[in-house]
């Protein structure tokens, strides 16, 4: 030890550090009780607020006529819940009490262990306190003016009868985006394998790929239905005039999505490392094979993401057929909304489109996650 | 004539010349060894040798046959032509069989029975067969050059190139590698490896040659090269390599 200390002199190290360098990591924490006390008061806070917001619900469903002791209970027991947002707060406080004793004892270790635990309390608090917060704001916009947004926008009872009609149209929407989703997996990778053809020899058809996906991204998918839609049937070309609106949609729909699924194939393409390219062609497999068997396969896993955000977009943008006269949900909806003077149906349209997009996301999430288990190590 | 003849070619990247007029030769059942610095082209010659990149001037030949240049079928040349990569190159969404069996299923078109009678031999041979339906990813670096150094083989090669192949294995990994490309040698496969092994180079080389200023500096048989080198320039590199402890 002093050996190395006399080695230290005049050296690089000694220049950096300086003579008077010593540890300071070893201090006490910061006090943090603050924390704890703010804790306390955003909990309790927040449980007040919590018991008014009940009280104006209460009083809301009673001018609707649902008023008692029945519908009491659950909004009691939600007031009860609420408690429970000062156990966090509570033992935030606790552990301020034993960091302090623990420093009056001189135990370093143990006032570091609970000021961290106080602050991890403290932050929990104010995590679902928030979230309790942005609840009653929702809450506060659904009764204020009488009810009148619940009344717009969630009217039960119409709700229930136009449901069947409303799910029935909703067929339409899906027919619709499950044919132009098929289309549009296979008309993308066509798009993008044309537009990296390699060689001088493919120059035009990397060009003409390049003006499509130029062109139909920059097209709103609106728009070209309704060019679509009206203008096909006016040409009067054989076979393509009589076709249903349906069938102008999952053409325009695929036209459009096709020059957004070929972009992410192509980023999916390039994503794969020249090196595998190298292996393959290395091994005699042509251009073509080394696409189908080495660079796709492993650009389709790496796209899975990027494509299920391109097929929500395609399945939301269903709802635009309407502009072509197609009894889609949501055209159905809106016709069912004017006959009652109420949004209600439409709100069940969109619950509809984002009831279907959810297990989509969670099934690609367990597919991702089952071929990494298969590929990767470190799984089983 | 030799088996393989490089003559006087020449490749440029920018103003920078990879080849300068280099020529080399290489006969039948003949192992020679590539050194030299970093960034002398040892690899990029293994490359341009199987098509993967193109020479500007002068001339590859096979048996007489010119392998360079327009016109040549790169896929049949490959088909004869092997290589292994110094970073294995496995496909990794495939398994050790698959990854075999590919391209003499694809290429050869063979029938995926026989070519995975193959491939199960081969890789008995280098005692992976218990490995074959597992992915690239969950073998050591060793284990998996191994693999690649056998789907090359799987391709039936008439040459053999390797690629600094054991340049990113741990230590302790690298015989299991080598001593495949040792029994390679002991069979007579023809192989081309540049290499930064100088000791393997030295036990298994016919000859060796130092690539330096985009030419073969200097060649000769590996007891020459690595005992007593004429240029100054190879002296110097070797110098440098006993400096570092891997001579």
């Amino acid at each position: 030890m002093g050996e190395n200390e006399g080695n230290r002199e005049g050296g690089l190290i000694a220049d950096l550090l300086g003579s008077d360098r010593r540890f300071t990591a070893g201090t006490p924490p910061r006090d943090a009780t603050g924390w704890s006390i703010t804790a306390l008061f955003v909990a309790l806070f927040v449980i007040f607020a919590t018991w008014s917001t009940l009280n104006g619900i209460h009083a809301a469903l009673a001018t609707v006529g649902v008023g008692g002791v029945l519908p009491a209970i659950p909004l009691v027991l939600c007031g009860i819940a609420a408690l429970i947002l000062l156990w966090p707060a509570v033992q935030s406080w606790r552990q301020s009490q034993v960091a302090k004793s623990a420093l009056a004892g001189g135990d370093l270790v143990a006032t570091r262990v609970a000021t961290a635990s106080l602050r991890e309390y403290a932050f929990s608090t104010f995590g679902y306190a928030a979230v309790v917060v942005i609840a009653l704001f929702a809450a506060q916009f659904f009764i204020a003016n009488e009810l009148a947004v619940s009344r717009t926008f969630f009217q039960v009872p119409l709700i229930v009868s136009s449901l069947s009609l409303v799910i029935k149209a909703f067929w339409t929407n899906i027919y619709i985006f499950v044919i132009a989703e098929i289309l549009v997996l296979v008309w993308g990778l066509i798009v993008a394998i044309a537009r990296m053809l390699p060689g001088d020899a493919a120059r035009p058809i990397r060009l003409i790929s390049m003006i499509y996906t130029d062109m139909f991204r920059g097209l709103p998918a609106i728009i070209n239905i309704y060019l679509i839609g009206f203008g096909i049937p006016l040409t009067g070309l054989p076979v393509l005039k009589d076709l249903q609106p349906e069938s102008y949609a999952i053409l325009a729909l695929t036209l459009t999505y096709g020059a957004y699924v070929a972009e992410v194939y192509r980023s999916g393409i390039e994503s794969i490392h020249w090196s595998q390219v190298a292996a393959a062609r290395s091994l005699g497999l042509s251009y073509m094979q080394t696409m189908r068997y080495v660079v796709v396969p492993q650009a389709v896993r790496r796209i899975i993401p990027p494509l299920l955000n391109d097929f929500i977009g395609l399945q939301k943008d269903t709802a635009l057929v309407n502009v072509i006269g197609s009894i889609d949900a949501f055209n159905q909806a809106r016709i069912v909304a004017s006959n009652h003077f109420n949004l209600s149906p439409v709100t069940t349209v969109a619950l509809l489109f984002i009831l279907i997009t959810i297990p989509q996301t969670r099934l690609v999430d367990k597919l991702i996650e089952r071929d990494q288990r298969r590929t990767r190590a470190g799984g089983n | 004539m030799a088996m393989i003849e490089i003559c006087n070619i020449t490749k440029s990247y920018g103003e920078f010349k990879v080849f300068d007029g280099l020529s080399l030769e290489v006969e039948e059942h003949q192992v020679v060894c590539l050194i030299g610095p970093s960034g002398c082209g040892k690899s990029t010659l293994l490359r341009c040798m199987n098509g993967l990149e193109t020479i500007q001037d002068g001339e590859i030949r096979i048996h007489g046959d010119r392998m360079s240049g327009p016109g040549v079928d790169v896929n049949a040349l490959r088909r004869d032509v092997g290589i292994v990569f110094q970073s294995y190159n496995l496909f990794p969404h495939m398994s050790v069989l698959e990854n075999v069996t590919l391209a003499p299923v694809k290429v050869l078109h063979e029938s995926r029975a026989s070519a995975e009678e193959k491939a199960m031999r081969l890789l008995k041979r280098i005692g992976l067969e218990h490995k074959a339906r597992e992915y690239p990813d969950r073998l050591s670096g060793g284990q998996q050059q191994r693999v690649a150094i056998v789907r090359a083989l799987a391709m039936g090669p008439m040459v053999l190139l390797l690629d600094e192949i054991t340049s990113a294995l741990d230590p302790e990994l690298v015989s299991e590698v080598l001593n495949i490309v040792r029994d390679l040698a002991a069979e007579g496969m023809t192989m081309l490896l540049a290499t930064h092994e100088m000791g393997f180079a030295r036990e298994v080389a016919s000859k060796v040659c130092f690539l330096y200023g985009g030419k073969v500096h200097e060649e000769g048989p590996p007891s020459q090269m690595f005992s007593e080198p004429k240029e100054e320039r190879t002296r110097a590199f070797l110098q440098r390599i006993i400096e570092a402890g891997r001579l």
